[in-house]
């Protein structure tokens, strides 16, 4: 009797693993990719796209300031190829669980941080390993890998630009000039922030990107994300 | 325990062991719904976020 009971509770805890490391992970990255993809297909049927005539120089203009968002809502997506050709995840307002243990969401926005098309730092965290683990890649990046993000304004391109790591509370990195107080911002940064190693949090691995340039929708997708930015 | 459910439960084996296996169904499908998520959060969780 007390044998069964021990043996049965050794294989719910084995299930609890497979669980947490394995199921859970793919229903939060298809539920995530969707949600991203709904995204997508909304601003698209909102915004018509044109064709732009691909003789003349491209100019547009400064970058739209995305608006602020409400809480627990995802308002943009995340799109980087390193982390694989079909890579598009939903950010979220707010890092609280509701967000980041989020079957649906899984990714965050600090809500004392800067938005795109701010000077600043547009700063998101996400999980490494569990919830979809969309950042579980994040150490594979190679500086000027470009990291794009999806608004309902277009799309902004940001080039990677150097890893940290960190202790939890070196939060000096989610400043609008990262590790600097006070600093005034004359770029626009994003920043991941996700734990380090993996299926631990004792440290914080962060990545840095800097603004390169953006695509307002009206102009439609980017040729290099063309494929993953459209939805069929 | 499991030998003390199989003499409750009623019918021809055959219809025993499919009993069996509903239950055990049942009892995966309350696990993944609602026991995992809540031990997960009560658990140590993974920290991603600079505080």
């Amino acid at each position: 009797m007390l044998g069964e009971i021990l043996m049965t509770g050794g294989v719910v805890v084995l299930l609890f693993l497979g669980w947490q490391l394995w199921f859970n992970n793919l229903v939060s990255t298809t539920q995530q990719a969707s949600v991203a993809d709904e995204l997508s297909q909304e601003w698209a049927e909102s915004t018509p796209t044109a064709s732009p005539d691909p003789t003349v120089a491209r100019d547009p203009g400064p970058p739209a300031v995305t608006a602020a968002p409400a809480a627990d809502t995802a308002f943009a997506n995340l799109i980087v190829p390193r982390l694989g050709a079909d890579f598009k995840r939903p950010i979220a307002e707010g890092i609280g669980t509701s967000v980041l243990d989020n079957t649906k969401l899984g990714m965050g926005h600090y809500p004392e941080t800067q938005l795109p098309g701010e000077l600043g730092n547009f700063a998101l965290a996400s999980h490494r390993s569990a919830y979809g683990g969309a950042f579980h890649n994040i150490h594979q990046l190679v500086v000027g890998d470009s990291i794009w993000v999806e608004t309902a304004d277009g799309w902004y391109k940001y080039i990677y630009r150097s890893m940290e790591y960190v202790r939890s509370s070196g939060v000096g990195v989610i400043l609008p000039v990262p590790q600097q107080p006070g600093a005034a911002p004359t770029e626009s940064l994003i920043t991941l922030t996700t734990c380090n190693p993996f299926y631990s949090s004792a440290e914080r691995i962060i990545a840095y990107g800097v603004f390169d340039t953006w695509y307002p929708r009206a102009d439609g997708p980017p040729a290099e994300i063309a494929t993953i930015a459209t939805v069929s | 325990m499991y030998l003390a459910l199989w003499r409750i439960l009623p019918g021809a084996p055959w219809l025993r062991v499919l009993q069996l296996v509903v239950l055990a169904a049942l009892v995966l499908a309350a696990l993944v719904l609602w026991v995992f998520p809540t031990v997960d959060h009560l658990t140590a969780p993974q920290d991603v976020t600079v505080e």
